[in-house]
């Protein structure tokens, strides 16, 4: 033991400087622990895009394919079911998809490359759960104004058949269209929309 | 070296040399007077006064049944249901752990919540009892957390679409929402990733925080003394002559020993009950679309979560979307559980318990039980449950309407609390307890 007087400053500095590079050490420490919950690179290749062949696909019909473990539907739709579109303009909250909820090639009056043929993401943008499909005479179950389209068992969100989304529904805004694109006139990828190959 | 000064331990029997060996090398005796043996509550503990140590009861035997699940059961999207199932038929007795396991967790929330509103009547989260009070609220969300990590374990529908509807909650968080509700799952949608971290949080994190939560519980508790029906500190009372205790203060060994082990007892009697017939309790503790394997492209036609996060459910559904948003009624489901947190902060009351309070703090609580079960139920069910009004109300769903006013009635019980309870006529409290 020296005689010498204890220098509170120093002890001070020391104590805050061992205590904040200990703490950056710990901070660091976190990532591969927080880093190991993100989506792992078995997942993110599971997540590829999807090859789909619509040429079986008739009018009025529906196919559901799994494009990262969520339902993405594609429709063939008819004559009348894409006049129920327009007759539910004034209905919907977004008629003009203004919110990006689909690629930009897809903002348009039926929310598709082609008009006929729609590809939707089946799943509420309220909770995540999956709209049923309610054809345009299901008028018994969903009204005498109902012009076709889909309705959530969950919480009683009603879309139509470009997945816009009824006002007064709990879900807030429309469907999502996925990126997609067409090879030929009879298959689709799910997932992938760049041009070329 | 003060242990070696210790008192032998007496009244053991053949185990006094024994115990006086450990208690020489460890706080033994001490932790026991402290914790129970010798600790000093009210006497007057009436029926409410059950549910804290039942709620450890149920703690424990959540635990013992659980470690025994794990030995049969597979965190694995392919195995996770059929293992539930082998061990409902195939396992030895595996029928009554996980029966007991099931109703123990709706049991911990009947326990928990009788336990709370306990805490509600008698003011028992008043200065000093603050941190007391949080200690409670932190154990109450962890169990929450417990039980919504569990409740997809066994991979049916309902657990499926649950955790698909309560994850995505996160996303509707702004600007960070997508991508903390994909690190939530560690995956595009609720898969085989999201069932092994949950199976881990489940069976090891939340335990963990569960029991020193739990453990901080009991010593706030056992430092500040335990409040009673009346609401009167026994510390300011003078101590009685011959047993140096406060007058109406008596020990807890044996004399609560006694009144918890009744307790837990008649507690066994309802549990086996239900465990024996009625262990999906109509559909309430045990969901009937669970018995269905999960599968993540077919939604079940109603998605409701367990009895006791229904109340909260409803408040969620009950708030419109605002700027194209749902994150409005996330943001009030979280702010109902976490304004309970300041609950002794928003009495101002003069008077602790029920007893003294006055008119208007008895028809709040009143009314808060009764919002508080009409929002516990509307979330069973769907929001066209009481059908629609007519046209002059826009066709409004009777229930949403229903639910809208009850989770304002619910907010105002709490916001207006500092307000009412101030100015409530209340009754003098008592220098003694009464009974």
């Amino acid at each position: 033991m020296s005689d010498q007087e204890v220098d509170q400053g120093k002890r001070g500095f020391l104590l805050v400087a061992t205590g904040v590079v200990g703490g950056v050490a710990a901070v660091a420490t976190a990532v591969p622990f927080a880093g190991s919950m993100f989506p792992s690179e078995r997942a993110k290749a599971a997540g590829a895009p999807v090859e789909v062949d619509i040429s079986k696909l008739a009018p009025g019909e529906m196919q559901i394919v799994e494009y990262r473990g969520k339902p993405v539907w594609i429709i063939n739709r008819t004559k009348e079911m894409l006049d129920g579109i327009k007759k539910s303009d004034s209905k919907v909250s977004d008629p003009n998809s203004n919110v990006p909820q689909q690629p930009p090639y897809a903002k348009n009056e039926f929310r598709s490359i082609k008009p006929d043929i729609a590809v939707l993401e089946g799943v509420c943008t309220h909770l995540g759960c999956s709209p049923q499909y309610k054809s345009v005479d299901a008028k018994g179950d969903m009204g005498q104004d109902w012009n076709g389209g889909f309705f959530c068992p969950c919480h009683g969100s009603k879309f139509d058949f470009a997945g816009r989304v009824f006002a007064g529904s709990p879900a807030p805004i429309n469907l999502e269209v996925p990126k997609y694109k067409f090879v030929g006139d009879a298959k689709i990828i799910i997932g992938d929309d760049t041009k070329g190959a | 070296m003060a242990a070696l000064d210790k008192q032998p331990v007496t009244g053991a029997g053949p185990l006094n040399g024994l115990l006086t060996w450990v208690d020489a090398r460890f706080p033994l005796i001490k932790l026991w007077e402290d914790q129970w043996g010798k600790y000093v509550a009210p006497k007057n503990f009436n029926f409410w006064y059950y549910f804290g140590s039942l709620s450890a009861f149920v703690l424990v035997l959540q635990i013992v049944t659980g470690i025994f699940l794990t030995m049969n059961y597979k965190p694995d999207a392919a195995q996770a249901f059929a293992s539930v199932e082998y061990i409902m038929r195939d396992v030895w007795g595996g029928w009554i752990i996980r029966y007991m396991h099931s109703t123990g967790a709706s049991a911990f929330f009947i326990c928990v919540y009788l336990h709370m509103f306990r805490a509600l009547l008698y003011g028992s989260y008043r200065k000093p009892r603050e941190l007391l009070w949080i200690f409670g609220m932190l154990i109450y969300l962890c169990l929450m957390g417990e039980a919504f990590f569990g409740y997809l374990l066994p991979w049916g529908q309902m657990s499926y679409w649950g955790a698909q509807v309560i994850v995505n909650l996160f996303g509707a968080i702004p600007f960070i929402g997508p991508d903390l509700s994909e690190w939530i799952r560690g995956d595009y949608v609720v898969s085989d990733a999201t069932l092994n971290r949950f199976f881990a949080f489940h069976v090891i994190a939340l335990p963990l925080v569960l029991l020193g939560l739990v453990a901080a519980h009991l010593m706030a508790l056992h430092e500040v003394g335990s409040n009673n029906p009346d609401g009167v500190e026994i510390k300011n009372q003078p101590k009685d002559p011959k047993t140096g205790l406060p007058l109406d203060g008596i020990y807890s060994h044996p004399y609560y020993s006694i009144k918890d082990t009744l307790g837990v007892v008649v507690f066994l009697i309802v549990f086996s009950v239900i465990m024996f017939f009625l262990p999906e309790m109509g559909g309430y503790f045990l969901e009937y679309n669970n018995f269905i394997p999960a599968d993540p492209l077919k939604t079940p036609p109603h998605i409701a979560p367990v009895w006791y996060f229904t109340p909260y459910y409803s408040i969620l559904r009950a708030i419109p979307p605002l700027f194209n948003s749902q994150f409005p009624g996330v943001l009030a489901m979280g702010a109902a559980t976490m304004i309970l947190f300041l609950l002794p902060w928003l009495d101002r009351s003069p008077v602790k318990s029920m007893r003294y309070k006055g008119p208007i703090f008895k028809s709040a609580v009143a009314i808060f039980v009764v919002v508080f079960l009409i929002l516990g139920y509307l979330g069973t069910e769907p929001t066209n449950v009481w059908g629609q009004f007519g046209a002059w109300l826009g066709n409004a769903d009777r229930a949403t309407v229903v639910a809208r006013i009850c989770t304002a009635i619910y907010f105002l019980f709490f916001i207006l609390m500092p307000w009412y309870s101030r100015i409530d006529k209340c009754k003098p409290e008592p220098a003694r307890l009464t009974w």
